[in-house]
């Protein structure tokens, strides 16, 4: 069942594209967005200002972007830890999401989440989990939920490709496969699980392969084109939705930072690293929408400046916002009842 | 009142719950076409049909971790886990997700999941005859229920299965034949409220689960020299209350608290912990407690018998005490 996917004209070849000027400049936006917004992080990391463990998205940002265009705003989310990506491109404020990572009492989790673990529950969006793999049975019970419960909603569960040698990959699959539920793994493969080249580790090292363990379509996607990462997720959701099961994409990305903050990348050459951002996905569709007239240089230059405007009001929001109130220590463990 | 075992107590909570609200569901091993390992949910699968009594495979972390995921759907998920022992496969789901995610995400969502799972022995040897209730009570997000009778067994379970809270609901494979007073029709108890299930004035003995029975036994053996022991059912191991406990040691001067767990780091440290600094000065004798010998059980009968306090020994133990 499992197979790579040939269906879909890449960016380069863009003549004709299936993408209204709203949506390819919506996508643009935020695309500049996430990247902004995680050197401004990066930024006030170094100067000790978030603490922790920082996970940028820098070089990903094509997945999380394309996916939730694809995706209904009620379909559930479920991600691993290096989530700001997917927040931002749900549409959670950014003031709300650089507080939380700042550990201030108006982020989204009231500082108590941090970066690994950000939820936007009213969009649908639960959680960002740091256990690798530990979230994929998760999703299955939220697709078991939306299954049960009759709802129209698939549920997407994003991991990388280093969660898919883990029991949980495996368990959480299999009985998405068992019960037929609508579930999306979208697995973002960035070559590395921390400093560990993939196929060193895994004795697969074609993830979308990994699908035929269920009997379920897999597929292999261009991660750095927003527009096949969309095409594929709204064909395989719209087949989840339809009763076809899970599906699992495998989308190639590249992280042009660090694993996490602090690391000092010995186990990848610079060369690689520069040929990699030859592949940038902002950058690819910046050229794909200005060859297919679907905006100018100047509009995607506005847009630039009022992503820089609105992450800088994030960080002023996030350091002029008040650290939580002692009390809130002991609110939240269990739900009064 | 009508006699009822400690099984048919847990399967009726059960089956009214199912009733009275479409979105609990039951999950696990061999809950469904078998009708439970220990024979608990019997009948079930052919009264709710397949929806809703879900046979999983023999995936301890995907059955918990799905549980989470319909918990926080909307649904309220009944996860039975075969025995504790297998609660280690799962360790990561509910340590990490079950009763992190309420707190974690700063009250977004709710994880209303109970986790059925029996301690218990019987020639199972080292990996199959674990108590490892303090395993789960250690941890801040979850509640943990372990009780004893009939009566607590069903009231519990109703109150689990409505709370908006994650409850670990350890039950224990030797008791479910165990026959007590159960009325028919509704009823919930408290979550978090230990029982006195013997009064007395000479020595407080606290306890849970089957080593209660234990405790009864040798306080009925004491009270035939005179001996009279109060015996408190902790009933709820987080969170723990203590009230009782203390009333009690005011007025006996003695705590003993038996469990069936190996005591070191175990529920009886606590609680002995609680008393030495609340009620230090109502103490005539050290606090004592007695558990499980710490060795990893054996398989031979003539050896598991040496592995838990009887009622001969907990008698002794009291008589001790009261020297």
């Amino acid at each position: 069942m499992a197979s790579t996917s040939p269906s879909r004209v890449s960016v380069e070849e863009a003549a004709g594209i299936d993408v209204t000027a709203e949506e390819a400049l919506d996508w643009f936006r935020k695309m500049r967005l996430i990247r902004r917004f995680e050197e401004r992080a990066e930024e006030a990391y170094g100067q000790g200002k978030i603490g922790g463990f920082l996970h940028l998205y820098i070089g990903e940002e094509a997945v999380a972007v394309g996916a939730m265009a694809a995706l209904h705003p009620k379909d559930d989310v479920v991600t691993h830890y290096r989530d700001h990506g997917y927040v931002l491109a749900r549409g959670t404020e950014p003031r709300r999401v650089m507080a939380e990572l700042y550990g201030k009492a108006t982020g989204i989790s009231k500082g108590k989440g941090g970066s690994m673990h950000m939820a936007d529950v009213r969009r649908h969006l639960w959680g960002g989990y740091a256990i690798v793999g530990g979230h994929i049975p998760l999703a299955t019970g939220l697709a078991l939920a939306n299954q049960y419960r009759n709802l129209p909603q698939v549920v997407a569960c994003f991991f990388g490709e280093g969660a898919t040698n883990t029991g949980s990959f495996y368990s959480g699959l299999n009985l998405a496969a068992v019960w037929k539920l609508p579930l999306i793994a979208i697995v973002e493969n960035n070559r590395y699980g921390m400093g560990t080249a993939f196929e060193r580790v895994s004795a697969v090292d074609d993830v979308y392969r990994k699908a035929s363990a269920f009997g379920i379509p897999g597929e292999r996607i261009d991660g750095n084109d927003v527009l096949a990462v969309r095409d594929a997720v709204r064909r395989m959701a719209d087949r989840s939705r339809s009763g076809g099961g899970p599906q699992l994409i495998e989308a190639m990305t590249y992280r042009f930072r660090g694993h996490s903050m602090g690391d000092p990348q010995r186990y990848r050459t610079k060369e690689e690293v520069e040929e990699a951002k030859t592949h940038d996905p902002i950058v690819r569709w910046k050229r794909a929408v200005i060859e297919n007239d679907l905006a100018t240089e100047d509009e995607l230059m506005k847009i630039g400046d009022e992503v820089e405007a609105e992450v800088e009001d994030a960080v002023r929001f996030a350091e002029t916002s008040p650290a939580p109130d002692p009390n809130e220590l002991f609110i939240d463990v269990l739900v009064p009842e | 009142m009508a006699q009822k075992t400690y099984r048919d107590a847990v399967r009726e909570a059960l089956r009214e719950e199912m009733l009275r609200d479409k979105c609990v569901l039951i999950m696990g091993e061999e809950v469904g076409v078998w009708g439970g390992t220990y024979a608990v949910t019997r009948g079930f699968y052919d009264e709710f049909g397949g929806r809703r009594i879900l046979d999983t495979p023999i995936a301890e972390e995907a059955i918990v971790g799905t549980a989470v995921g319909a918990a926080m759907g909307g649904l309220r998920p009944v996860a039975e886990l075969m025995t504790i022992n297998f609660s280690l496969v799962a360790m990561d789901q509910i340590v990490n997700n079950v009763a992190k995610i309420h707190a974690m995400f700063g009250s977004q969502a709710r994880v209303p999941l109970v986790i059925r799972v029996p301690a218990g022995w019987g020639q199972l040897a080292a990996t199959h005859s674990q108590s490892l209730e303090a395993w789960f009570a250690h941890v801040p997000g979850l509640l943990v229920v372990m009780p004893a009778t009939p009566y607590d067994a069903k009231g519990l379970l109703k109150a689990a299965i409505r709370s908006d809270n994650p409850v670990m609901f350890i039950e224990h494979a030797r008791l479910y034949g165990v026959k007590g007073e159960v009325p028919d029709g509704e009823y919930t108890l408290p979550i978090g409220v230990s029982d006195i299930k013997r009064p007395g004035r000479d020595v407080t003995i606290v306890s849970y689960s089957r080593m209660l029975h234990v405790a009864l036994g040798a306080a009925e053996e004491l009270a035939k020299t005179g001996i009279e022991c109060e015996v408190i059912d902790l009933r709820t191991l987080r969170p723990l209350d203590m009230a009782r406990v203390y009333a009690s040691v005011e007025k006996t001067h003695r705590a003993l608290i038996v469990e069936e767990d190996w005591m070191t780091c175990g529920m009886g440290a606590e609680i002995a912990a609680r008393i030495g600094r609340d009620r230090f000065d109502s103490l005539d004798v050290p606090v004592e407690r007695m558990g499980q010998v710490e060795v990893p059980m054996p398989y031979a009968k003539n050896l598991e018998e040496l592995m838990f306090p009887d009622e001969k020994s907990v008698a002794q133990k009291v008589r001790e005490m009261v020297a």
